[in-house]
């Protein structure tokens, strides 16, 4: 169902991709005169990473709030997991988890509260031993009974991360996953993250501005500007079209305008 | 499927899981004790004072014994009703957790259902000691209104619940710009709902405003009952019927702001 209100009856890529883990299909979203997102459509497989590139203001954000179900679009369709969004979440919001930099953990509960709460919310089985596992795998252990509110960037983006997962997602959004992390840290939630994908079969799509966190995660990219896919291919492939080493570069080329003369510049 | 349908299944471990949450915070907080008592005994030892002063200097007042303090008691499970249903959803805002209860399988009816559950809990623990002082300072017992009280308590809870339903949707649709609306629009019944005096005060046009809201059957139901010692059953079965239209009416207002936020990004902001 759109803002309107209105279902769209067209023969589309979501009922193509119903097996899919998410079939966006013509998204449209306006905001009184801008278009945030214009037209757009992609399906992911289940069990594949995919990475949302863009600079501010691309869209990134608000094609996976519409995704999730929390912003309405103005046309076209979301199938997450076989489901219609927003009209059937109540049959998959259990299914799927994000984690977003919009959104924070209760500040005064501990992380164990935090994590408790959120794990009844889900219906964990089992709650306090995926707790344990949870505190093992992402090493929370120093600091599990301190309030969420004194632990640093890096100890809440880990807590995040395990609230993400706390219910064995099968699609996990993620919305700048690693920012303000050191190298580090940052490094250590990417290969979570993996670890998680190959455990679980799960289904991955993050938006990021880190380029190298995308060529190492994901292997497909879709690049978005003014609300419009720009490109959408395997970062190798992305990358030879637009003759250029990294990401980094592509992403350059692409804000700056540069796209059209790279690509050409290669044929 | 509309949204509305989605409202049925309601389990009972999600709204236990928010009643939990709301439990942590305010274990974890002595100021949000602190203030759940605090006012509600400063209210009751102002206004008690004021009945005994005027209990000494009026025939009236010295006849219809405890109105005053009954008005008080009774004005503030209406009031401090609605801040404990919408303080605890503004502890979301003030958190930056809403877009996380949103996604989750929490559904608005069972967020709703644990906000009035935490408007109980948070309401007995500044009610209950609020009544133990004024028996014990003033000599007015409000459990000796025995049944009747429970007549007042329900309709005045299910108004201010009404009323936190609605303005929490408010929240959700125009930010904590309008966290303002929360703590002040409860003040608006304050007159038209005769708190302190009787409904014939009011001019003819302005008795019929009053008569719209449940609380004015209450306070004019506890009045009857200090002075005529009359319960008025036909007083409480009416604000009974006004309250369940309210209660459907400001439920179907939240789902409408939910779904105005939701076409305007609100939850992506949260801010002003």
């Amino acid at each position: 169902m759109t803002e309107n209100g209105k279902a769209s009856s067209r023969p589309t890529v979501a009922d193509r991709g119903s097996s899919a883990a998410i079939a966006v299909d013509r998204l449209v979203k306006v905001y009184k005169q801008t278009r945030a997102v214009d037209d757009i459509s992609f399906t992911l497989p289940r069990g594949s990473i995919t990475g949302l590139l863009g600079g501010n203001g691309a869209g990134k954000t608000t094609t996976i709030a519409m995704i999730m179900g929390l912003v309405l679009p103005t046309s076209g369709r979301v199938q997450v997991l076989g489901h219609e969004m927003p009209d059937e979440s109540a049959s998959v919001l259990g299914r799927m988890n994000f984690e977003s930099p919009y959104v924070d953990m209760p500040m005064r509960l501990t992380v164990r509260q935090n994590l408790t709460v959120f794990g009844k919310l889900y219906a964990v089985k089992n709650l306090a031993d995926r707790i344990a596992r949870l505190a093992a795998d992402l090493d929370l252990g120093d600091f599990i009974d301190r309030a969420n509110g004194k632990l640093s960037a890096g100890q809440k983006t880990r807590v995040a991360l395990a609230k993400a997962l706390i219910n064995q997602p099968e699609l996990l959004l993620l919305d700048e996953p690693t920012a303000s992390l050191d190298p580090d840290t940052a490094d250590w939630v990417r290969a979570h993250l993996e670890q998680y994908r190959r455990d679980h079969n799960a289904t991955i799509l993050l938006a990021s501005h880190n380029m190298l966190e995308v060529e190492r995660l994901c292997d497909r990219v879709i690049i978005m500007k003014r609300g419009r896919i720009e490109d959408d291919d395997t970062p190798e492939s992305i990358m030879a079209r637009y003759n250029r080493t990294t990401l980094e570069e592509v992403f350059l080329d692409v804000a700056r305008g540069r796209a059209n003369g790279a690509k050409e510049a290669v044929r | 499927m509309t949204e509305l349908a989605l409202h049925r299944g309601i389990s009972l471990h999600r709204i236990g899981a928010m009643i939990l949450r709301y439990w942590y915070l305010l274990l974890s907080s002595w100021p949000r004790l602190l203030e759940l008592l605090y006012w509600p005994a400063l209210q009751v030892i102002t206004w008690g004072f004021l009945q005994l002063y005027i209990a000494e200097n009026a025939n009236f007042f010295a006849r219809a014994g405890g109105t005053l303090i009954g008005a008080v008691i009774l004005w503030d499970i209406l009031f401090r009703g609605q801040l404990g249903f919408s303080i605890s959803f503004l502890e979301e805002m003030w958190a930056r957790n809403l877009g996380n209860l949103m996604m989750s399988p929490l559904r608005p009816i069972e967020f709703l259902l644990a906000l009035m559950v935490m408007s109980l809990i948070r309401l007995a623990i500044g009610i209950i000691p609020m009544t133990l002082l004024a028996l014990f300072l003033f000599h007015f017992n409000v459990y000796a209104l025995g049944l009747p009280l429970i007549a007042f308590f329900c309709n005045l809870i299910f108004t201010s619940w009404s009323v936190g339903i609605f303005v929490s949707g408010l929240v959700v649709r125009n930010g904590l710009g309008a966290e303002s609306i929360v703590w002040t629009l409860m003040f608006a019944i304050l007159p038209l709902a005769c708190v302190y005096y009787p409904v014939s005060v009011l001019p003819v046009w302005l008795q019929y405003v009053a008569w719209a809201l449940p609380p004015t059957y209450a306070f004019e139901g506890m009045r009857a009952l200090l002075i005529e010692k009359t319960f008025r059953t036909d007083l409480m079965l009416e604000a009974l019927m006004i309250n369940a239209g309210l209660l459907a009416a400001s439920f179907g207002a939240f789902l409408a702001l939910l779904r105005s936020a939701k076409r305007h990004g609100s939850l992506l902001s949260g801010g002003e």
